[in-house]
């Protein structure tokens, strides 16, 4: 019995605990289990399953279903398995007459009210409730029930208890008249998604699950569609509507979402080479099987129709594309960009990596630019959104990374989020965090808007900041200044781990009555005792934890603001164990491996400037190339000189600058001054609509490779499917580099698989030694640093000190962001994401996501749309000193008077014409966060949005294949 | 001559008639003094009117309005005249230990109820270490009143020695049973009685909090509890008890009319906000109860037996009874009953004595065919079985509870199938529908008892099996205790449920 061992995924009833060892006997058998553990999972654990239906380990044990019941010896009754805790000495029997019987008389209750349509059931062959028939032998259903859920008509006339099937959610449905009552879903939102959009409705035999209240369906309900409910479905009540297309699926492989940066880990369920659903996988360490609405259910675009798979160029932008062979493609792009190196100079030419692709894959990209160009042109689009991370963490700390792992948040008990809106942007953190909030840890919200974290179902902040958009290192500092003030430092942390006299210049830096609450009020915003409040509970409320998002970063002074973090982690003694830390939520999946592959023109592999010597020569040797010492051009400066006339051409992978940067009429204004764009990308995205060379992108599924999370984490992405387009992105890449070496007569690059790119990486990168996908393979996932000093990765950083030696503290002077309201523009823009949607939404615009958003809306405060005469739905104009575009207005007090604020995820909005080209001082970041603007009432769309559309439509024109 | 009357506040007596009684009494003698108490507990008689002639309380029942003149005029000689209360033999035959002052006094007058006895539980407890108060309660042998028997002490014992910020006491009034009303009338009759026995709880375990969880159907239980909480504060019975320095008060709390919100677990969660469905236990409630926090949950009557158990000592308690089963039992008669009414005395009287003696058999002088002890949840008992007496085990063995010992008594023209179809039905109307056997069982069983109606030879056979997974199944006592009633029907009255089944052939 002791050889046989359930799947590592198998589901053992209740959830595992960590108390002490507790020794008891099943079936003869001795297990030896956690105290606290349920028998139900002792019993699994000694590899003896008990028949259940209400339980999951995903959710704590209900006791509702009464099949698990067991007899204990010395004990009366027979307790049910799930809620039973073992004690030491424990004697139970799991298949006893008694038990046998009761077993079969429930399941006979079960079956007396389920349709007996198992053939054509979406579920057959994947339901607990036809497998717990067959396990407990039951053989006849006696009732000849007349009172049920299912039949549609009763004796009389139709069957009141009847209701029809909900398929109001795109992606799932809810078939009322196959529910078990088991409320593995009810509390799967409660306790999972921590939603509490479901409930049981009624009692008795008329207890039903239920969406929302009164009229409410799924869709209308606060369901977030995370899927969490319909993964605990032991039936088909709950069902993707893919599986009742499709079948259910028969093979299954685990690989990496490739939205945002928490990087959950999914099982890809196949049916031949049809992806049938994504499952999340509970043995990911990122996500601990949960999901969101995008990587649970919005693939779709992978078989958009949309999608572009072969290989188009065109010799002018106002052409149309011509399809051409792979080969005619990169011979093309090659020649160009070739061209354009001898006619210009080397540096003429450039990348931008993508935070989307693989390590590998964006390895490979700046090792394009940097060995076969010649140059360091390469930037990538964490520019625009974590460069400040880079910086800020760098100096103080000395990595350039988030300090904790995710699991961390559970031993947290004080929270601040800033800048961040986690319950959109990261949904499965926010669910974890939401987890430990509910168990009591207190959170502090620093953030303009009034976001779902601020207070939504079962959680509250203790304190929301609601800080003028652009005021972040007042704030920060007037924090700081409150702690050092009162005497709430950490003092012996300071002295151990830190700078002492770093600390005490800053220390008198903070102190100085300019940085008091009472003083920074005046232009923040924040009320100084909501602010002092805020300090207290962080210096005084146990582990304190940081998170962070682009609320931070982008902003003239995101790398100030970064530093002010970690100063205050550091001021708490808030580093170096579990439940602290300084964590920034990453927007896109690789946006860290893109970071760490040397994405930044100053920077090669492992976060090692160009100008040093050593770490050239590593790569010089393994790449036989001369590394040119100069740090290359960022985006920015890409497009400035591509307006000058100095920079011509541009390969771009998996990445739309064109509508995610901002200024849009500058970006275009650069691209159009280009010779030679190359896009590669699944979509013609709005970048290419002054693109030369389109190379057709592969999705995460059709390819292998890594994605590297928040956590620092390096995911496998698994291949699932041929590439439609017919190579991966990493292919495509090392095919327009031997394109280009052929014009130059080179050495061909010859990697036959990504795990042979992750070897050069590894030999190369110090922090990346030790990685190889065979660790991956056996560990499941790794976090960098992962080398010879952490075999097995690094899920805490800065444990007995800082990476760069002394934690170091830097003064944090806040300066006012030159873009400033005044009588043209009275208000502030701030942009953000929505849940359903991803960034700017190519993917997610590609799927039955659009029905929670299907446009970009402007939020604005009841009284600033009193004032202008606009009415909740009207189309208003948004007009700043860059730009103007028109879109519809939501009348919310989510925003305070005098914000407004939108999402990028529609092109056709264009939010980014409408931002400014300030950034952060230290690395360029855009100020997406703050614009002063005007909001007008409008007819519809403006002249530019008009301009637009038909100039994308022009663009677009795809030449039929020649006969 | 400055006259007292007496008259029920309580419910039972209001029905009756009271207050109609008590308008005609300040009409007809506006100088005589009129004390509202609460129930004397003989309901027939209601409304009890008590006149006091040379320091006796002198009864007469069943008034009405226009009876007062009469006895204003000749009290002795009024055809209505019951002589002293206390010489009543229903009365007298009992041992009134918790309901001592039930019915004797205005139920929110403090100095009454001091006058009668009462806070002297309090302070002999005030001046005892909570060990020392555990076992007090211990030894008296004080088992859970509500039904399931518990011993009061351990449990309080369980709640003493966890570790917690906070503790707290909840005292279950959601007496849901139908025929059974001893909660109502103690709380209508003496609410302190209650409310000093929650705060020795509270001083015994270390709770500074306490919640009664009182039926939404009780109006005038609820309104008289919460007068009497706030007259409990200003007499140092809540708060800072009596001047020591301990603290404990309380809240009132009314349900919102679910049966099930009667079992401690669903009560827990429908006092927290949520919805009053069954918790699994473990964890047992005493460690992880309201709010998650150590929390005692006992019935209105045991812990308003703990002022007497302090009062006259653990022994004087445990002197009374049978077995394990200590100290006195409210006994409720009710259904066909000649003589309804609360009767508490020890346990260890005959099934039997408290039909035929006590209750004087049946109001319609039909043979006692049947009685239900426990509620509806409890077995059926026939005459055959009138020799057991009334203690928990006794009862148990019998194949029967004593429930929260109401007895309801039914003549030979009950329908035992009916009755047995009925528990069925309560069962799926008050289900909570948590676990299965209970939410789709008793369904079924309404069902399958149709069905034996209707002379299907395989029903009984089917009803039996969804008994025992019903009663070994169920989560909770609703749907374990529901084939008690149906199994003993049919064990019982084969007849009733074989006689159709020949009508149809």
């Amino acid at each position: 019995m002791k050889d046989f061992r359930f799947p590592e995924d198998a589901d053992f009833g209740t959830p595992a605990k960590s108390g002490a060892p507790v020794t008891l006997t099943i079936d003869g058998f001795e297990i030896t289990v956690p105290d606290g553990t349920s028998v139900m999972r002792a019993s699994m654990e000694a590899g003896i399953p008990i028949p259940k239906l209400c339980a999951t380990d995903s959710v704590e044990a209900f006791g509702s279903c009464r099949l698990c019941l067991v007899e204990i010896e010395g004990r009366r009754g027979t307790p049910a398995s799930c809620t039973t805790p073992v004690t030491p000495g424990m004697v139970v029997h799991t298949q006893t007459p008694k038990v046998a019987k009761l077993r079969r008389g429930v399941m006979e209750l079960y079956i007396s009210d389920h349709p007996l349509d198992c053939l054509t059931c979406s579920a057959n062959g994947d339901c607990e409730l036809q497998d717990m028939a067959g396990v407990v032998g039951l053989r006849d259903v006696r009732y000849d029930a007349q009172d049920t859920h299912f039949a549609q008509r009763a004796a009389t006339g139709p069957n009141p208890h009847y209701i029809p099937k909900d398929e109001s959610n795109p992606y799932f449905t809810y078939d009322p008249s196959k529910c078990i009552v088991c409320s593995r879903c009810v509390r799967a939102c409660e306790e999972v998604q921590g939603t509490f959009a479901l409930t049981i409705e009624g009692r008795g035999f008329d207890s039903r699950v239920k969406a929302g209240a009164g009229a409410d369906d799924f869709l209308t309900s606060d369901c977030v569609s995370c899927g969490a409910c319909v993964q605990a479905c032991p039936t088909a009540t709950l069902r993707e509507k893919s599986v009742a297309e499709i079948g259910t699926p028969d093979r299954s492989v685990v690989t990496t979402c490739a939205y945002c940066g928490v990087g959950c880990s999914f099982k890809a369920e196949m049916k031949g080479d049809t992806l049938v659903r994504m499952v999340p996988w509970k043995n990911g360490k990122a996500n601990r099987g949960h999901s969101c609405v995008k990587g649970r259910f919005a693939y779709g675009y992978a078989s958009h129709s949309d999608r572009i798979l072969n290989p188009m160029i065109r010799d002018k932008i106002t052409d149309p594309w011509r399809e051409v062979s792979w080969d005619e493609a990169l011979s093309f792009a090659a020649k160009r960009l070739r061209g354009l190196q001898d006619t210009h100079d080397k540096d003429s030419i450039g990348v931008i990596t993508s935070s989307r692709c693989t390590n590998e894959e964006t390895y490979l990209v700046q090792k394009l630019t940097r060995a076969v160009f010649g140059n360091n042109n390469t930037d990538t689009c964490a520019r625009v959104c974590h460069s400040p991370t880079g910086y800020g963490l760098g100096q103080t700390f000395g990595t350039s990374a988030g300090t904790q792992d995710f699991d961390s948040v559970e031993h947290t008990d004080v929270v601040i989020v800033i800048g961040a809106n986690p319950t959109d942007g990261h949904p499965v953190f926010a669910s974890r965090l939401k987890k430990r909030l509910r168990a009591g840890a207190k959170l502090i919200v620093i953030d303009p808007r009034r976001t779902d974290i601020v207070r939504s179902n079962h959680i509250e902040a203790a304190q929301h900041l609601a800080l003028r958009p652009g005021t972040n290192v007042a704030v920060v500092t007037a924090m700081a200044h409150t702690i050092v003030t009162e005497g709430l430092a950490d003092e012996s942390f300071i002295k151990d781990r830190c700078d002492w006299e770093e600390f005490a210049e800053y220390a008198e830096f903070v102190s100085d009555p300019r940085h008091s609450p009472e003083a920074t009020e005046v232009y923040t915003g924040v009320p100084a005792a909501t602010l002092r409040a805020a300090a207290r509970l962080f210096a005084t409320g146990g582990n304190g934890a940081i998170y962070y998002g682009l609320g931070v970063t982008e902003h003239s002074q995101g790398s100030t603001t970064v530093i002010g973090i970690a100063n205050l982690a550091m001021l708490t003694g808030n580093v170096g164990r579990n439940g602290v830390g300084v964590n920034p939520l990453r927007g896109q999946n690789n946006v860290q491996g893109s970071c760490d592959m040397g994405s930044f023109p100053h920077e090669l592999p492992g976060y090692r400037h160009v100008k040093n010597a050593d770490t050239r020569a590593i790569f010089e040797s393994a790449w036989g190339v001369t590394i040119n010492p100069e740090p290359g051009l960022r985006i920015p400066n890409m497009l400035d000189e591509a307006v000058q006339g100095r920079f011509k051409g541009l390969y771009c992978q998996g990445e739309d600058i064109l509508q995610s940067d901002p200024d849009t009429k500058h970006v275009a204004a650069g691209l159009a001054a280009m010779d030679c764009v190359i896009v590669h990308d699944l979509f013609l995205n709005e970048t290419a609509n002054y693109a030369h060379v389109f190379l057709p992108g592969s999705t995460f599924l059709e390819k292998d490779g890594t994605f590297t999370n928040a956590e620092r984490r390096i995911n496998r992405v698994r291949r699932v499917m041929a590439p439609k387009n017919g190579y991966a992105d990493w292919q495509v890449t090392q095919l327009l580099a031997n394109a280009c070496l052929k014009e130059s007569g080179s050495a061909q690059w010859s990697y036959s698989h990504p795990s042979e790119i992750m070897s050069e990486i590894a030999s190369t990168t110090p922090s990346f030694a030790g990685v190889t996908y065979d660790l991956l393979e056996e560990k499941g996932s790794v976090q960098w640093p992962c080398n010879d000093d952490a075999p097995d990765g690094t899920p805490l950083m800065h444990v007995d000190g800082f990476v760069r030696g002394k934690g170091r503290f830097i003064v944090t002077e806040y300066v006012a962001t030159d873009e400033k309201t005044g009588p043209r523009f009275p208000l502030l823009l701030t942009t953000g994401r929505i849940l359903s949607q991803y960034n700017v939404g190519a993917q997610t615009r590609r799927t039955a996501n659009v029905v929670w958003h299907d446009q970009d809306v402007l939020e604005i405060h009841p009284h600033d749309a009193e004032n202008r005469g606009i009415k909740d739905g009207d189309f208003v104009k948004l007009a700043s000193r860059s730009g103007e575009t028109a879109l519809r207005a939501q009348i919310t007090d989510r925003v305070s008077p005098g914000v407004v604020y939108t999402t990028f995820h529609h092109p056709d909005t264009q939010a980014n014409v409408i931002t400014t080209d300030y950034s952060d001082w230290a690395t360029n970041c855009p100020e997406y966060k703050v614009t002063a603007v005007q909001v007008s009432p409008s007819n519809g769309p403006t002249e530019w949005q008009e301009e637009y559309a038909e100039q994308a439509a022009q663009s677009r024109r795809i030449l039929p294949a020649a006969e | 001559m400055s006259m007292t009357f007496y008259l029920p506040k309580d419910a039972s007596a209001r029905a009756m008639g009271a207050d109609a009684v008590a308008a005609a009494i300040t009409k007809a003698a506006p100088d005589a003094k009129l004390i509202r108490t609460g129930t004397r507990g003989m309901t027939w008689l209601e409304p009890l009117l008590e006149l006091e002639l040379d320091g006796t309380r002198h009864g007469f029942g069943p008034v009405e309005p226009g009876d007062i003149a009469g006895i204003l005029a000749d009290p002795q000689g009024h055809p209505k005249a019951l002589g002293p209360v206390t010489d009543i033999p229903f009365f007298k035959t009992q041992t009134r230990l918790t309901f001592a002052r039930v019915g004797v006094i205005a139920p929110t007058d403090m100095a009454a109820y001091g006058a009668h006895g009462g806070l002297t539980g309090l302070r002999r407890a005030l001046s005892m270490s909570a060990a020392a108060m555990v076992e007090e309660v211990k030894a008296s042998g004080l088992r859970g009143r509500g039904g399931a028997g518990f011993p009061t002490g351990i449990k309080w014992d369980t709640v003493r020695l966890a570790n917690a910020d906070q503790k707290y006491i909840v005292c279950n009034a959601d007496e849901g049973d139908s025929g059974t009303f001893a909660d109502r009338m103690l709380m209508e009759g003496d609410p302190f009685t209650l409310i000093e026995g929650m705060a020795i709880a509270g001083i015994a375990t270390g709770a500074t909090k306490g919640y009664v969880y009182l039926r939404s159907e009780y109006p005038d239980a609820i309104a008289t509890m919460n007068a009497a909480v706030i007259a409990a504060r200003k007499g140092g019975l809540l708060g800072d008890l009596l001047g020591s320095g301990q603290q404990f008060d309380m809240e009132i709390r009314v349900g919102a009319g679910a049966y099930v919100c009667g079992e401690e677990t669903s009560l827990l969660n429908s006092l927290e906000g949520k919805r009053g469905v069954v918790r699994a236990k473990p964890p047992l409630p005493a460690l992880e109860g309201f709010m998650g926090k150590p929390t005692v949950v006992n019935n209105v009557i045991s812990l308003a037996s703990v002022p007497t158990i302090f009062a006259n000592g653990a022994a004087a308690y445990a002197d009374q009874g049978l077995g394990r089963s200590r100290g006195t039992i409210p006994v409720q008669l009710a259904g066909n009953v000649k003589f309804g009414g609360l009767f508490e005395a020890g346990f260890g009287m005959t099934l039997g004595a408290l039909v035929n003696d006590i209750a004087g058999g049946t109001a319609t002088g039909r043979p006692v065919k049947a009685v239900q002890v426990g509620g509806p949840l409890g077995a059926y008992f026939a005459p055959h079985q009138f020799d057991t007496p009334f203690g928990y085990e006794e009862f148990d063995g019998a194949g029967g509870l004593i429930g929260h010992a109401g007895i309801t008594i039914y003549d030979d023209s009950a329908d035992m199938l009916g009755m047995a179809r009925f528990a069925m039905e309560f069962c799926a109307v008050e289900s909570c529908g948590k676990c299965t056997p209970c939410r789709i069982g008793a369904v079924r069983g309404v069902e399958m008892l149709d069905r034996m109606k209707s002379g299907d030879p395989v029903a009984q056979e089917v009803l039996e099996d969804l008994c025992e997974t019903m009663r070994d199944g169920s989560l909770c006592a609703l749907g374990g205790f529901t084939p008690y009633p149906v199994l003993s029907a049919l064990r019982l009255f084969p007849d009733d449920f074989a006689a159709r089944k020949e009508a149809a052939e």
